[in-house]
């Protein structure tokens, strides 16, 4: 077992840091107070390439493996959340589910303008009535010669008001047996007639991206827009949440080294009782758990991206990634203020920013709870993974970089 | 035009440098390509976008330092040249100026060499001009702005009292300064291209040269004395008052 880095790897996770650390960390308390998306963000990760990391160069991509796309997200989080919101988004739920499912002419199409980062996408599942439950959306599509005609909303979209494109599930028979086989799922172009977006304000965290919700009013969307048949709405969600969930774990896992970094910096400078606080054995154990959980939290999601470069199902080992990273990422954020004491209640200092943007990890891309039914289903056997019609392609590098 | 850009690897300006028995450590700290010299990969690629031509990163160093050399690559140089010999020992800047003009000559047609302004270890800066004595070609130093124009370079030099724009004929050694523009990232297919270059290496054989004897010698490494600082917190009742109480004690430590 080789648990190595190559050197593209290694070179890949410089690149990501560099960009954030020079470029987004020194404005990135201003826009968060603001509230405000931090406005160079998508533009630049679309010109660097970032977020077309993963796919082959003949779809427009950038030619990397899919362990480079955890790595990249990792480091885009140590520096904050939104940017490796954008990632989970546009990368995971949108670009890699057209990937997984799209025919030839669709990815020519739609990915090549997507994996380059002249277009922007996002996912839109959650409706205001519904979020963990996806086989209860009511967004409607229904049939009219080769279009369908999409009726419906959806809230909590994050991009909703920046993408082009939205992956959208709806619900094309009303009438289904099992309610989760009545949907489909479709690549919208949020630019056609009928749709309305807007952003939501007040949001715990995650200030500085966009979050918001997406309306339909008799949208016509092409047949040719259809991913996959219909009917198969469902396993192509669940599909892409695989891919979305991955970005989510290994973000969380930079946004644990962050919460480590801040707190060993401020441990080795705050003196009490005539030491450093670093001495005392009860702050050295809170920084012993942040190194821990994210040893556990990055080894678990770069076993995620070894599995997608071998195009092997990875549901069950991603969900584990994902609730162990997102459920450290906020217990070490949480800690890193207690650290810190009064000051890590303040915006001054970076503790407060990561607790607040690691809570709605625990929330979106399947909360905690639903990950657990998942891990407890694969072990009394209520769940397996059945092949799918289209599996998300193994990482072929000659393929990748033809 | 066939632009050399001479770089070297150095701790990462975050590592802890510590000095014990004449040596320096850094720990476990990362060794990067020295960051003067990423700007002179970008003022090089300027050029080479400018011009035409091909830009060849040269570096002298420890097997380890092909890392930096990968990095230039990955910024979008096309070839990597280190210049290694286990007979090496500790090279000053004279006998590494020696070296890189014993291999410039090999790498042949070469119309500039562009350095950083300085390493950010031993921080001489004085490689850059021994290089151009040793190679006989003019100096162009502290560039900020490079114009290639017949065969001639012309170059803004930046200082804090102000500019100066200079011009030689080439070939030229150019060393560049900050203003010359941020350094690009380097891209993902150069990455892909770096990860798999196979950098050759070139030894003293291959320069047809010895090794240098070094002319300035290390007698001994210290670290800086610890800093002996108190720290008092002035009050008073208004800031005016408190500006005053500042002020007075500025001029009787005679800071000021
Ligand atoms: C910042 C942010 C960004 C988001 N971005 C997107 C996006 O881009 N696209 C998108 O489609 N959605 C997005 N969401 C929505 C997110 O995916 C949903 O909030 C999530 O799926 C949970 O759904 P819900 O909020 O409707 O909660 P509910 O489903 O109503 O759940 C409420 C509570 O009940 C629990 N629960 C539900 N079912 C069960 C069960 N069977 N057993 C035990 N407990 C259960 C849940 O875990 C939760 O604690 C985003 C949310 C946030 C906060």
């Amino acid at each position: 077992m080789d648990f190595s880095l190559s050197t593209e790897h290694e070179m890949t996770q410089k690149m990501v840091r560099d960009f954030a650390q020079k470029e987004i960390a020194p404005v990135i308390k201003e826009y968060d107070r603001k509230q405000e998306p931090v406005p160079t963000s998508l533009k630049r990760m679309g010109e660097l390439g970032i977020l077309g990391l993963c796919f082959p160069v003949r779809y427009g991509g950038q030619g990397m493996d899919y362990v480079s796309l955890g790595l990249a997200c990792e480091e885009l989080e140590a520096v904050d959340t939104h940017l490796r919101v954008a990632m989970s988004v546009h990368t995971g739920l949108c670009s890699m589910t057209l990937f997984q499912w799209g025919t030839e002419e669709q990815k020519e199409k739609f990915l090549t303008e997507l994996a380059s980062g002249k277009k922007l996408g996002c996912g839109a599942f959650t409706e205001p009535g519904c979020g963990s439950d996806v086989s209860a959306v009511q967004t409607s599509a229904k049939r009219d010669g080769d279009f369908y005609i999409l009726n419906g909303e959806k809230m909590w979209i994050s991009l909703a008001s920046k993408a082009d494109y939205a992956m959208v599930v709806a619900r094309t028979n009303p009438d289904a047996k099992k309610p989760s086989a009545g949907l489909s799922s479709f690549l919208v172009d949020l630019h056609s007639e009928g749709v309305k977006t807007g952003d939501l304000h007040g949001k715990l965290g995650v200030r500085a991206g966009s979050t918001g919700w997406i309306s339909f009013s008799d949208v016509k969307v092409p047949v040719a827009n259809r991913i996959g048949e219909e009917g198969e709405g469902f396993k192509i969600t669940m599909a892409g949440f695989d891919h979305g969930r991955y970005t989510v774990a290994s973000g969380a896992t930079g946004l644990i080294r962050a919460s480590r970094d801040v707190s060993v910096k401020y441990a080795l400078e705050r003196r009490t009782f005539g030491k450093m606080i670093g001495e005392h054995q009860l702050v050295q154990q809170k920084i012993a758990q942040m190194m821990q959980d994210y040893e556990i939290a990055r080894m678990l999601y770069l076993k995620v991206g070894w599995l997608k470069n071998m195009g092997e199902r990875s549901t069950l080992a991603t969900s584990y990634a994902k609730k162990f990273a997102t459920e450290a990422s906020f217990n070490a954020a949480n800690e890193a203020i207690q650290i810190h004491g009064a000051y890590g209640f303040s915006d001054e200092y970076d503790a407060e920013r990561y607790l607040r943007n690691s809570k709605g990890a625990v929330i979106y891309e399947g909360s905690s709870e639903i990950q657990t039914l998942i891990q407890a289903g694969y072990a009394l056997g209520f769940r397996e993974d059945k092949p799918l019609r289209c599996e998300l392609p193994a990482y072929d590098e000659a393929f990748w970089n033809e | 035009m066939k632009i050399i850009v001479c770089i070297k690897q150095v701790p990462d300006s975050e590592a802890k440098v510590v000095a014990a028995d004449g040596k320096a450590s850094w720990g476990d700290a990362p060794l990067v390509i020295n960051p003067f010299d990423e700007y002179a990969v970008e003022g090089a690629l300027q050029q080479k976008e400018a011009q035409g031509g091909e830009v060849i990163a040269l570096c002298l160093g420890p097997e380890t330092a092909k890392e930096a050399l990968k990095h230039a690559l990955a910024m979008g140089s096309d070839s990597a040249i280190l210049v290694s010999d286990p007979a090496l020992g500790a090279v000053d800047s004279q006998g590494a100026a020696k070296l890189l003009a014993a291999a410039i000559p090999k790498i042949g047609g070469v119309e500039m060499v562009v350095f950083g302004r300085q390493t950010l270890d031993d921080g001489t800066g004085l490689t850059i001009a021994q290089t151009a004595r040793v190679l006989g070609w003019p100096l162009l130093s502290f560039a900020g702005a490079i114009k290639v124009d017949g065969g001639k370079a012309t170059v803004e030099r930046v200082f804090e009292e102000g500019k100066q724009t200079i011009s030689a004929s080439l070939p030229a050694v150019v060393s560049v300064v900050q203003s010359i523009g941020e350094p690009r990232y380097p891209s993902f297919m150069g990455i892909r291209k770096a990860s798999k270059a196979v950098i050759p290496q070139w030894s003293l054989a291959d320069l047809g040269v010895t090794a240098p004897t070094p002319v300035v010698t290390r007698a001994a490494l210290d670290n800086p004395p610890s800093r002996d600082v108190t720290c008092e917190i002035i009050t008073g009742e208004t800031p005016a008052q408190i500006a005053e109480a500042l002020a007075e004690k500025i001029l009787a430590e005679k800071v000021l």
